[in-house]
């Protein structure tokens, strides 16, 4: 009776709720995006987090220059060219003139974007006496980690559309790193009126930029509002609203894709892509990416700080199980610690295989004949070089157990997790790098040099000065060749010492709504919705 | 009447105070620094650590401390969240009403459908009627809310597409949130995005609803229905059958009200379970309520949030029983005759 009387009720209230054109009308036109994870901050400066990257860096702001990801050449954005001196000492922008940026209801410019606004973000990451530097606890891994405040002699203003660069030495991933999406540009201007408000934290949290969307809101857990920048300088934007719906849970962004509440969603994984791709009115879309996900040792703690035993455990866990249970075939087995795809790739011979006769010898050799108890902590987000950490962790465990290492997989909310990690809380970690660039060494420096170590990006916590020297001398030329060289013996080094082992290389997945157009699947850095539009 | 009321009072202070002193006890048993248990500050400096340490009275005796713990929930500082960073007593008053109102609408379906129902199975005390409802009552009382919910979604949401499965409302529709109960928000902006917002929100409501008014809809026909039973016995009954009444006099001005007095008193018992079921429930439609924030801060070990959240849950059941429990005494005058308050 009650579930009858529950049923008409229900038929009652769709009579009036399922008219025909219950869509929003052309005024209200947006996409819902079903983003992971919540954003840590709204500033790409001080975060190297993808998943955060992902909702704001494209998203909110600009940079000089950009990267073409089919020709990997340099293209003009907020900079509408750029020279080199001879000596590639001096780099020298001349920038775009008209530039608005966002009219918000906490922030109206009175003028364009000059250089100085050019001068002050960049100055904000390197110079201590920048009144923003110390904002935020003065942690800006990205720039940290590539040393680039150590290159930076000083950024000067020529005029106000001209600034130059001064670098101690020539450095070949300079262009490239600023051409990263944590590279931004932000307003002085804002930036002196919260400082004259003393409120300065306000900066990384309420954004003002230049790109094609503005923020409106950002609930936690629950959603992240943009709406259309009307003054964007590169092209008209289509949708008026952008929303990130912050799923975390993989099934529940799939679920929503289903019933029609995300338009886009990202990461599905690839156990689910089956159920997607039987629907008519939902694209998959499938590219190639520079990424590798890997599991590193805490260097630093015992008994990691032993090769053999780090060499043993490598050699105690079945990959290739793995990458067919996690990836369903979506994944590239790691050949070395690079990407194929990468122009600096060089196949490793000694790759750590399948043998736990092997493992247990190693362990005796390093003295732990009983084994010994570790932390695995397995990141709680899907991304693209790992789509369920938690699983792999469970298959590793079971692998580990027959050496006779008890492991323990450790969890915990996606910035916490990051946070610890970086304060290296942990034992071991499954985790995963994708490319900002495609310069090769946005895999090393960033994550396992001894600068990375110091500003808590580098998971393996390790610090090998011959290393660091390969990749510096690597920095130092131009020449491709001895690029390759340097990055060649580098990747040997990884695979000699396995600070981490390399595991797999993911592929990048969406699932889109048929009707939405214009969102392009990049090999590198953050997903860009500037060009989103519904058919 | 005065008497009874300052009995109430009283024990409503003696509860909140024994509640208070279990949340204080919470930051010393709960593992890390008791410090950033109670500030949610983590990674302060000394001279910071010193000045929180004076605020906070650690250098005094646990008395003083619970005294300015005290001090400080009434004044609306209950720390810092650990994981946004944000004031957890921010985020309570963000949150809370959103779990109210989905309360609140689970609760007047089942009284709606509830008693009625009820009254029903007892006037047709062992004929079909009774034996449906109260067969079908059982089913709703057996099944696991959290397994209602995902056949709903199932059926409804993945299969056949008609409704919604998260949130309260279509992300696309901007309510400027006003009181934080969706659609009253939407009816003070005068029905906006031409009514559409208002549909979405009710289709957003509608499966969470349904799912969180199942048990307590069945509870209170089998409390309805033993009660009426119970009336419909008495002497006084008899003598108005006795008398000539028909049926229907009989029930709706004899029986009906003398039965319903019980009932009103269990629907405010109903309000802790209902709180409960919440969270489940919270968690399965991604209801951006109170419940779910508090089970996030579990999983991230979020020690502020999950004590504010605790103090702040348990005050409203104790608030919700008192008003219970008192507008049963306003319309029952047999009840003020016990002098002594019961929890």
């Amino acid at each position: 009776m009650r579930i009858l009387l529950l049923g008409t009720l229900c038929t009652l209230l769709l009579g009036c709720i399922d008219a025909p054109n219950v869509k929003l009308n052309e005024k209200n036109q947006g996409l819902v995006y079903c983003a992971e994870a919540n954003p840590m901050t709204f500033n790409p400066q001080v975060t190297t987090t993808g998943s955060t990257i992902d909702l704001i860096a494209n998203q909110l702001y600009d940079r000089l220059i950009s990267i073409d990801p089919d020709t990997a050449e340099f293209k003009p954005e907020l900079a509408e060219s750029w020279g080199v001196s001879d000596d590639g000492t001096t780099i020298t922008f001349y920038l775009r003139k008209g530039v608005q940026f966002h009219h918000t209801d906490y922030f109206t410019p009175s003028r364009e974007m000059t250089a100085d606004d050019v001068v002050f973000s960049f100055d904000r990451l390197f110079n201590v006496y920048n009144p923003y530097h110390f904002v935020g606890d003065a942690t800006y891994p990205y720039f940290q980690s590539v040393g680039l405040d150590q290159l930076i002699q000083e950024i000067i203003k020529v005029d106000d559309y001209t600034v130059q660069f001064k670098l101690f030495n020539a450095e070949s991933s300079f262009l490239s790193n600023l051409a990263t999406d944590f590279a931004v540009i932000t307003s002085k201007e804002y930036a002196d009126i919260l400082a004259a408000a003393e409120n300065k934290s306000q900066f990384d949290n309420k954004p003002i930029g230049t790109g094609p969307y503005k923020y409106k809101q950002y609930l936690r857990d629950n959603l992240v509002r943009y709406h259309k920048n009307e003054t964007y300088w590169k092209h008209p934007v289509a949708m008026s609203q952008l929303v990130f719906d912050i799923t975390t849970n993989n099934t529940s962004r799939i679920a929503k894709m289903l019933t029609k509440e995300c338009d886009v969603t990202a990461h599905p994984s690839a156990s689910q892509l089956a159920v997607l791709s039987k629907r008519a009115d939902i694209t998959v879309d499938k590219a190639e990416n520079l990424n590798i996900g890997y599991w590193a040792f805490n260097t630093e703690k015992e008994p990691f700080d032993n090769s053999l035993v780090r060499k043993a455990l490598a050699h105690s866990v079945d990959f290739n199980k793995i990458l067919q249970a996690v990836f369903y075939g979506n994944g590239q087995v790691a050949k070395s610690y690079l990407p194929p795809a990468s122009w600096a790739f060089s196949e490793q011979e000694s790759m750590p295989t399948y043998n736990p006769t092997l493992a247990r010898k190693y362990l005796d050799m390093a003295g732990y004949e009983d084994g010994f108890e570790m932390t695995i902590w397995a990141m709680p987000v899907s991304r693209i070089y790992n789509p369920n950490a938690r699983k792999m962790a469970e298959l590793i465990q079971s692998d580990l157990k027959q050496i006779g290492v008890t492991a323990k997989i450790v969890e915990y909310e996606w910035n916490t997790f990051i946070e610890r990690i970086g304060k290296h809380e942990h034992d071991s970690v499954l985790l995963g790098w994708v490319a900002d660039t495609p310069d090769p060494d946005n895999f090393f420096s960033p994550l396992l040099s001894c600068t990375a170590t110091f500003s808590d990006k580098n998971p393996a916590n390790w610090c090998n000065p011959e290393f660091d020297l390969l990749l510096t001398k690597a920095l130092d030329t131009t020449d491709i060749e001895e690029r390759k060289a340097f990055y060649a013996q580098a990747q040997a080094m990884i695979i000699d010492q396995l600070p981490l082992v390399p595991i797999a290389h993911g592929m990048r997945f969406q699932a889109s709504s048929k009707e939405v157009k214009g969102i392009d699947l990049k090999p590198f850095g953050g997903i860009s919705l500037a060009n989103a539009r519904k058919q | 009447m005065r008497e009874y009321l300052f009995r109430r009072l009283s024990l409503l202070l003696f509860m909140l105070l024994t509640l208070t002193a279990f949340t204080f006890s919470l930051n010393y048993l709960f593992p890390g620094d008791v410090l950033t248990n109670l500030s949610g500050q983590v990674n302060s400096s000394y001279a910071q650590s010193q000045a929180l340490a004076d605020k906070y009275q650690l250098e005094e005796n646990i008395i003083v401390q619970y005294g300015a713990f005290l001090g400080r929930i009434v004044d609306g500082d209950w720390g810092y969240s650990l994981s946004s960073g944000q004031p957890v007593f921010e985020h309570i008053l963000l949150l809370f009403p959103a779990t109210i109102e989905l309360c609140v609408y689970a609760l007047v379906v089942a009284i709606v459908l509830g008693i009625p129902a009820g009254v029903i199975a007892a006037v047709f005390h062992k004929r079909w009627p009774d034996k449906v409802i109260n067969s079908l009552t059982l089913m709703g009382f057996s099944i696991p809310i959290f397994w209602l919910a995902l056949l709903l979604i199932m059926v409804f949401c993945l299969g056949l597409g008609l409704f919604p499965m998260s949130g309260r409302i279509g992300l696309l529709y901007e309510i400027e949130p006003y009181s934080h109960f969706i659609l009253v928000d939407i009816i003070a902006q005068g029905f906006p995005y031409g009514g559409f917002a208002f549909i979405d929100a009710l289709k957003h409501l509608a499966l969470p609803t349904i799912v969180l008014a199942m048990y307590p809809t069945t509870v209170l026909i089998r409390f309805t229905r033993d009660s009426m039973l119970n009336v419909l016995e008495q002497n006084y009954i008899k003598t108005a059958r006795a008398k000539g009444l028909n049926r229907r006099q009989l029930i709706l001005h004899h029986a009906l009200r003398n039965a319903l007095l019980p009932v009103i008193k269990q629907i405010g018992l109903q309000f802790s379970t209902l709180l409960t079921l919440a969270m489940i429930t919270e968690v399965i439609f991604s209801w951006p309520g109170v419940g779910r924030w508090l089970i996030e801060s579990i999983y991230q070990r979020d020690y502020p949030a999950i004590q504010g959240g605790l103090l702040a849950v348990s005050m409203f059941v104790i608030f919700a029983n008192m008003f219970a429990e008192f507008s049963h005494t306003v319309l029952n005058p047999i009840s003020r005759n016990q002098a002594h308050g019961k929890i």
